[in-house]
């Protein structure tokens, strides 16, 4: 996301031939914008007006990836966040067939059995299977109702916080009646009123999960509406919707970006907290719904619901060490101070 | 004068606690400089986005009319001025530090302009806004359009602005202090390239600034404003030299000059009393409270205009007409 702003028409093409020139000290300090931006406008003023460019070229592309790798919370919950996403791809390579047949017998014990590492559980279903063809529909359904409440939230803050006046009063009226409903209620009366299916899943906590980005990006909005270059752009003739998408919600991209990689976490956790409940689609495992089948066993075999849940605190922590290093990575405040 | 381009006529402006423009007319004609001069909260700035009708709410033009080529700005349709503004009338704003992108590079804000504008693809953007760049002369243009606006001084982002702003060959060109906040060699430079360029491209160009040595150099004609409204007009010559309104001979007083003692060791740098804040409320001419002069009469009404020639005041002490008929008679 951050990438393809930043990156611009054309720029891709011109930047590979032009990096060797950059010196090690401006490459390694790259990605730090503000600090970058005081550092080359001190370096052309006591240099004359003209500032030799291989000096003062940080390379904005690389730098967000780089800083996260460097910050060693950030490693970990990326590689993490990896590993969870390989077993997600591998899952139907490594145990082919439906992981909600019965595979041996009922309640091994995770470790007697080569064939199923993790055991089995009051069905015989292999857990190994379970959690790998699990990741996908977790992964899936995190993803997704982010991206659907980024989509609405963007949308929303963005156009109160833009436009202003009764529209904003409106909208931020709106906003405030979703936050008031406990978002868990309004997700169950949603899910329970459709049938409880992957995709109204999705739907469900892609309601409830909007209001918090759209205040975050009304926020953004309104203080990066009277810009000078928003006026700029103004005067140079562009509308609204130009205005609103390419001038503007690219400035307000970093609290998004840190906002959206904490909701799949969130959507993770709302999806799990269902399926415990029961209400989890019944073709397709997810680490919620090995949870709450494991659930009648827990004092026999406690197995079945500690390892779902592991990998539920596992990706979930990832995805909030990602979060925090994002924000430190993308915060100019923050990396200023240190 | 040349075929005029821009003819305001007593242009309006309110917020809903006071007027930021009243009763102002001015004309611009193709291929002139005319300079609009006045200290912070005389109007000019907002002069300047009224004629893009750009307007900060809660402000609006409430009155007057803006000619512009033909075609009257107060009542064209939003989608019809957006298609104006850029392409027609560009403006260049005071502060080149923030007035660009910070997140997009140059090439990209530059082109933005030309494609919404003119419809050209990404490539034929690119190629025009590297010719632009090399027209405000910026070096290596095919390097530097990649460039993000941090990575340029401010006199480099502010030809960028330049750039942006002429790219699509607008018949006026507004520069509303466009060197304020570049150092002092630099502002030579950008105002050179700004004549230049309304040289090459025939622009109207509307310079907006409080740098009366500006004025002296570029402009063709002179407004002065205080308080909101128009006070003087002139060549620059005449104002400069012999200004008639009181405000207009305290500013040319307060300027610093070179001759003499320099640094003002000896006697202070003579200034105005008060301040522009005065004006609010006066029912007449809005620079009584501040003006040594000012008698009762003063309070009654705003001044009206007077000219002779195309040397215009609005003070009731002043009657060009007579005055200058007083001297031929005692000649």
């Amino acid at each position: 996301m951050v990438d393809t702003s930043l990156a611009g028409g054309g720029l891709a093409a011109a930047r590979p031939d032009q990096r060797p020139n950059a010196p090690v000290g401006s490459a390694d300090r790259e990605g730090s914008g503000p600090v970058l931006q005081i550092a080359s406008a001190q370096a052309a003023r006591v240099g004359g007006r003209e500032v030799p460019s291989a000096v003062a070229r940080p390379i904005a592309r690389p730098g967000t990836l780089r800083i996260l790798l460097r910050n060693p919370a950030a490693a970990v919950g990326l590689a993490i966040l990896f590993t969870v996403a390989v077993v997600a791809l591998l899952a139907p390579l490594v145990f082919p067939g439906d992981p909600l047949d019965i595979a041996g017998p009922a309640l091994l014990r995770p470790g007697t059995n080569a064939a199923f590492p993790f055991g089995t559980d009051s069905l015989g279903r292999n857990v190994a299977a379970g959690l790998a063809h699990g990741a996908r529909i977790t992964l899936t359904i995190g993803l997704a109702a982010a991206g659907l409440g980024l989509l609405i939230g963007v949308l929303v803050g963005s156009v109160a916080g833009y436009f202003g006046g009764r529209l904003d009063d409106l909208l931020v009226k709106l906003t405030e009646i979703f936050q008031t409903v406990p978002p868990f209620v309004l997700m169950i009366v949603l899910v329970a009123i459709f049938q409880p299916t992957v995709p109204t899943i999705i739907t469900a906590i892609g309601i409830v999960s909007w209001p918090g980005v759209a205040r975050v990006v009304r926020a953004e909005f309104r203080s990066l509406r009277n810009k000078d270059f928003v006026v700029a752009a103004r005067g140079l003739g562009f509308g609204h919707r130009r205005i609103i998408f390419r001038e503007i919600l690219p400035n307000a991209l970093p609290p998004i970006i840190v906002t959206a990689s904490v909701m799949v976490a969130g959507a993770i956790l709302a999806e799990s907290a269902m399926s415990f409940l029961g209400l989890s689609d019944a073709n397709a495992v997810s680490w919620g719904s090995m949870i709450g089948m494991g659930r009648e066993q827990i004092r026999t075999a406690w197995y079945l619901t500690a390892i779902p849940g592991i990998a539920i605190v596992l990706t979930v922590l990832a995805l909030n060490l990602i979060g925090d290093g994002l924000n430190d990575a993308l915060n100019p405040r923050l990396s200023r101070s240190r | 004068m040349a075929t005029t381009l821009l003819e305001v006529e007593n242009l309006t402006v309110r917020f809903p606690r006071l007027a930021a423009v009243q009763d102002l007319s001015f004309s611009v004609g193709v291929g002139e400089t005319l300079a609009i001069v006045g200290e912070s909260g005389s109007g000019k700035s907002i002069t300047a986005l009224a004629l893009m009708r750009l307007v900060p709410p809660p402000g609006r033009i409430t009155g007057g009319s803006i000619r512009f080529d033909g075609r009257e700005l107060t009542a064209l349709p939003d989608a019809a001025m957006r298609k104006v503004r850029g392409a027609e009338i560009a403006m260049i704003f005071q502060e080149p530090m923030t007035s660009l992108n910070p997140v997009l590079t140059i090439g990209r804000q530059i082109g933005e302009t030309v494609r919404l504008h003119e419809g050209v693809s990404r490539r034929i953007a690119r190629a025009r806004a590297i010719e632009l760049l090399d027209l405000v002369r910026i070096p290596e243009p095919h390097r530097r359009v990649d460039d993000y606006p941090h990575q340029l001084s401010g006199g480099m982002r502010q030809r960028v602005m330049i750039a942006m702003a002429v790219i699509c060959r607008p018949k006026l060109l507004i520069a509303d202090e466009p060197t304020t906040a570049l150092d002092v060699t630099i502002q030579a430079q950008v105002l050179a390239l700004l004549d230049n360029l309304r040289r090459e491209l025939s622009m109207g160009l509307l310079l907006i600034t409080h740098d009366l040595g500006i004025v002296g150099q570029w402009a063709d004609r002179v407004v002065v404003m205080y308080a909101s409204r128009k006070v003087e007009e002139g060549s620059p010559d005449a104002i400069l030299d012999a200004p008639w309104h009181p405000y207009t001979q305290g500013l040319m007083a307060a300027s610093p000059r070179h001759a003499g003692d320099l640094h003002y060791r000896r006697t202070p740098l003579v200034e105005i009393p008060g301040s522009i804040t005065s004006a609010f409320g006066e029912t007449g001419c809005p620079f009584v409270p501040r003006c040594a002069l000012a008698e009762a009469r003063c309070r009654e009404v705003v001044p009206p205009p007077l000219s002779l020639g195309d040397h215009l005041v609005a003070c009731v002490r002043h009657d060009p007409f007579k005055e200058a008929a007083d001297v031929a008679l005692a000649g």
